[in-house]
């Protein structure tokens, strides 16, 4: 089996202006949808307590939502997983989390003695700022521990483009989160960052493609090379994010709620990365104006049986 | 070009099994057990409770599959549930006769059913997080704070001492937030009391300035100082709170330090958070008071008479009992530490405690004017007392002395463990709290579970249909992988959590990357026109590079994951990095070696079983070829 029967070199440099202009529409709206819509943050970040109870069939979402509002809670989010119901209460000056969870149990199981209380989370406020600093220092080492493996294994110009590409990735997942007010949990945290060291790995493949036809073609332009890269590479980018994409529904359907988020940032991360990696990256080298002198160093490379021990090899025909 | 050479397949079978062995234990589910541990620090679990708990049950009909001793339990693993419980209740009526002062910890558990064997080799299951357990989850924080405020003020009392012991006059000695300030008259007084503070007070570092007429002192806790005293305090805090969560009958409580200042107390099966509160929020206070030494006193300590009037009968820890006075000489708030060392001339093990400045103080007077009497230290939990030692006073008393004499050594540490724990060093404040439920954490085990096999078997189909026998090599490297992955994670006794279980599920989807690469890029070498072997081995060759530099960027994710993660996003970050490093070895080395070994002998190799190769025609018309 072949799903990729490809003639010719695809000139995807040809669209490179117009395949741009898209990657930054969809940046600012997801930019634009962060600022004015926010994420919705869930409890680790912003404290507070969430329950999770059981019922025997299907909850009624609204009549949970009643009671517990009825409990003089104003801020009250009720979200529903099949037979299961999460309620996310806020913090409450003088009550513990235990007397709220008590609270709202009691009113619950007036209505419907079979309920259940699954688990119980609180979060002191304390928390949740620390949690984002980490977060971003996290993703702050990240980027530089990327850019700097990168501008050693490669070139400045393609560890700028890749990250720049993966970072619009990370963006475009949390406009997503914004726009849909899905829950911004540690998990999706997680995920997030998990992507963008994954669909860094794309980036690199396509880069290491570029250097070894930049060696391979000698004739070729710097535009033909990178479709040529991009071309001979696309086939194993989809099959690889496929496969990885085919866990990650698995997790989607089978990984209950505190999966949920998490492979759902996952999806949207690969199928961007894909994107990403083949469109963008490479554009944006493309335009920093990368050349066969920066990445073939120290004279002409030796054609076969060049030496194990050079950093580059691997890249020779 | 394909083969490789024995010591390679030696390390492949040698990893593999060594994978194998440790893997195994997680097969073999979980049976129900009772496990009894000690409850107070002197109580000793050892051969004698082993054949003790094996005599009970016996009395009691009951046979244990398996009874086992550990460092710190003795384990009894049982066929049911009810004769888990049956045996619970036997050895919980046995060893625990008055539950107010418990000698043992009696607690139902789950243990593995591996096969001896194992145990043996010290292959354990991977460690299952509280998410997948059940139980419950504090995260406690320790008023750092108030233990340097509390430093700082026990050193303005001592500076106080000293000034006045030194005759320094017209001095003001005050705590301002966490350092001391103190205002002198002369320049005289200044250098005296700038010498009292080094000599005696190495913690601390003192600036001097001149206003007018007044001389000035501001001493602080020095940085390094300040870490060792907030060190030194939330270790206490983790002593007491074992000691107290001891009681709760939990089989493996966790009480981990986190960060500087955190405390993580994790209760397995455990539901009832508010019980865990109390016990965890409850103040125990060590208070000295002197023994009621009259004749009256003497005779009800010695032959049960009446206690006469002001003073109170408490039990030592060994059940005697012993007549002490009402009136309470200091409480643990003068005590500043305790510790055990040993006595430089006799040698025999002995307790050094200290004092602040206004316990020194009253000590002083106390051991003057009471000399060769006896002094008991009590202890204070849940309004019951308990004589910790009463020794009696052989000489005059200050800010340090020592407890010696018919002492062991652990007895001793025991000792300074006890005082020191009389009370939290520090007050805490839970910010986070989670109850898992037994049956959500059961479900959780399966949910992650399900997305591991369906998303495995799902990328095993799709390998082996796209890839023919390269994607069979393929699939069998990433169960190799996993099986790796599982291994690791049960020698390092890592916490496996649900995040963890999405790790190892997408370690999977990672996984198999590399070994797309190398069989797309084997294809393209046929399709370029190389021979079979010449394309596996150049596939291999070449998409080594890749490899590696894709590798090495998820690798950087996960280090940052682990290094500024915490809570799940820890328990997702150990998993993915210990996959990634895993399936290095798996996708590469151990699928080259299942490659090299079916083909490797063929000298005049034709086909290579990788799916169709196809070809574009130069002429226009496609050829597909299946190979």
């Amino acid at each position: 089996m072949e799903f990729f029967r490809i003639h010719k070199t695809i000139p995807f440099m040809r669209h490179a202006l117009v395949l741009n202009i898209i990657s930054f529409v969809t940046f600012a709206l997801a930019v634009f949808f962060l600022f004015h819509r926010g994420l919705h943050l869930s409890v680790e970040f912003t404290g507070g307590t969430v329950m999770e109870v059981a019922y025997t069939q299907s909850a009624d979402v609204g009549k949970v939502r009643d009671i517990v509002g009825r409990l003089g809670y104003t801020e009250v989010q009720v979200q529903s997983f099949g037979k299961s119901v999460q309620i996310r209460l806020p913090v409450k000056k003088g009550v513990t989390s235990a007397q709220q969870s008590a609270q709202v149990m009691d009113a619950l199981k007036v209505a419907e003695p079979t309920v259940e209380l699954r688990s119980n989370e609180f979060v002191g406020p304390q928390v949740g700022d620390e949690l984002t600093t980490n977060g971003l220092k996290a993703l702050g080492m990240v980027v530089v521990g990327i850019m700097i493996y990168l501008a050693f294994r490669f070139e400045w110009k393609f560890a700028l483009a890749t990250v720049l590409a993966n970072l619009h990735d990370v963006v475009i997942i949390l406009g997503f989160f914004a726009f849909f007010q899905w829950e911004f949990s540690l998990a999706v945290l997680a995920a997030v960052l998990a992507v963008l060291g994954y669909s860094v790995n794309e980036s690199v493949v396509i880069f290491d493609r570029i250097r070894e036809n930049f060696r391979r073609y000698r004739k070729m332009s710097t535009t033909e090379i990178i479709d040529n890269a991009i071309t001979s590479t696309i086939s194993r980018t989809i099959i690889t994010h496929g496969s990885t994409q085919l866990v990650v529904l698995s997790m989607f359907f089978f990984g209950g709620p505190t999966l949920h988020y998490f492979a759902l940032a996952l999806t949207i991360g690969i199928c961007f990365g894909i994107y990403s990696s083949a469109f963008v990256a490479a554009a944006i080298a493309m335009w920093l104006g990368v050349k066969r002198e920066d990445l073939i160093k120290g004279g002409p490379a030796k054609r076969d049986g060049e030496s194990e021990d050079d950093p580059n090899a691997g890249a020779v025909v | 070009m394909n083969r490789y050479p024995v010591w390679k397949y030696a390390i492949i079978v040698v990893v593999l099994l060594v994978g194998l062995i440790y893997a195994l234990p997680n097969f073999f589910g979980e049976a129900p057990a009772v496990q009894v541990s000690a409850a107070k620090s002197t109580v000793k679990i050892d051969a004698s409770t082993r054949a003790r708990v094996q005599e009970l049950l016996k009395t009691a009909g009951l046979t244990p599959e398996l009874l086992s001793l550990e460092p710190t339990a003795v384990r009894a693993r049982f066929a049911t549930t009810d004769d888990q419980i049956k045996a619970r209740d036997t050895l919980q009526q046995a060893l625990v006769p008055n539950a107010d002062e418990p000698s043992y910890v009696v607690a139902l558990n789950l243990v593995s059913r591996s096969p001896s064997w194992l145990t043996a080799l010290h292959a354990f299951p991977m460690y299952l997080g509280l998410d997948l357990r059940g139980g419950v989850d504090f995260l406690l924080q320790v008023d750092m704070r108030g233990v340097l405020d509390k430093k700082a003020e026990s050193f303005a009392g001592d500076i106080r001492m000293g000034l006045r012991e030194k005759k320094v006059r017209g001095s003001a000695v005050n705590r301002n937030g966490q350092t001391v300030e103190i205002t002198l008259r002369d320049a005289d007084s200044l250098e005296t009391t700038r010498r009292l503070i080094q000599d005696t007070m190495p913690d601390l570092s003192t600036v001097e300035s001149q206003q007018g007429a007044e001389w000035r002192i501001v001493a602080s806790i020095k940085p390094e100082a300040a870490r060792r005293i907030q060190d030194a305090a939330l270790k206490q805090n983790v002593t007491t709170l074992h000691n107290r969560i001891n009681e709760l009958g939990v089989a493996e409580p966790v009480i981990q330090q986190q960060g500087i200042d955190r405390i993580v107390v994790q209760l397995p099966g455990m539901q009832d958070p508010a019980q865990a509160k109390r016990i965890i929020g409850r103040t125990a206070t060590l208070e000295m008071r002197l023994v009621d030494e009259s004749a009256e006193g003497r005779s009800a300590e010695l032959s049960g008479g009446p206690v006469p009037f002001g003073s109170e009968k408490f039990l030592d820890r060994q059940g005697r009992p012993v007549i002490v006075k009402k009136q309470v000489l200091v409480t643990g708030e003068n005590l500043t530490d305790a510790q055990p060392g040993f006595d430089q001339q006799s040698n025999q093990p002995k307790v050094d405690l200290t004092m602040d400045a206004k316990g020194g103080r009253i000590m002083r007077d106390v051991s003057r004017e009471n000399y060769k009497k006896r002094m008991a230290m009590l202890i204070f939990e849940k309004g019951k007392g308990e004589v910790l030692t009463a020794p009696s006073i052989n000489g005059e008393l200050g800010n340090r002395f020592q407890v010696s004499g018919s002492m062991t050594v652990s007895e001793a540490n025991d000792l300074a463990l006890l005082l020191r724990a009389g009370s939290l060093a520090a007050p805490m404040e839970i910010i986070q709290e989670r109850t898992i439920g037994p049956t959500q954490g059961a479900e959780n085990i399966k949910k992650g579970f399900d997305s591991v096999m369906y998303g495995f078997a799902a990328i095993m189909v799709f390998m082996c249909i796209y890839y023919a026998l390269f994607g069979l090599f393929s699939s069998i490297a990433l169960a190799v992988n996993l099986m790796l992955l599982v291994a690791i994670l049960s020698i390092l006794q890592a916490t496996l959590t649900l995040p963890g279980i999405a790790a190892m599920a997408l370690a999977i989807g990672v996984a198999i990357d590399s070994n797309v690469l190398i069989n797309e890029r084997v294809r393209e070498e046929l399709r370029n026109g190389a021979s079979p072997q010449a394309a596996i081995h150049a596939g291999y060759e070449r998409a080594w590079g890749t490899i590696l530099d894709s590798n090495v960027t998820t690798l950087i994710a996960g280090i940052a994951l682990l290094a500024f993660g915490s809570g799940p996003v820890r328990g997702f970050a150990v998993v993915h990095c210990i996959g990634i490093v895993t399936s290095m070895f798996s996708a590469v080395f151990f699928s080259r070696g299942l490659v090299n070994f079916w083909y490797g002998q063929k000298k005049k190799l034709k086909t290579v079983s990788i799916g169709t190769v196809w070809r574009p025609k130069t002429d226009g018309a496609a050829v597909a070829e299946t190979k």
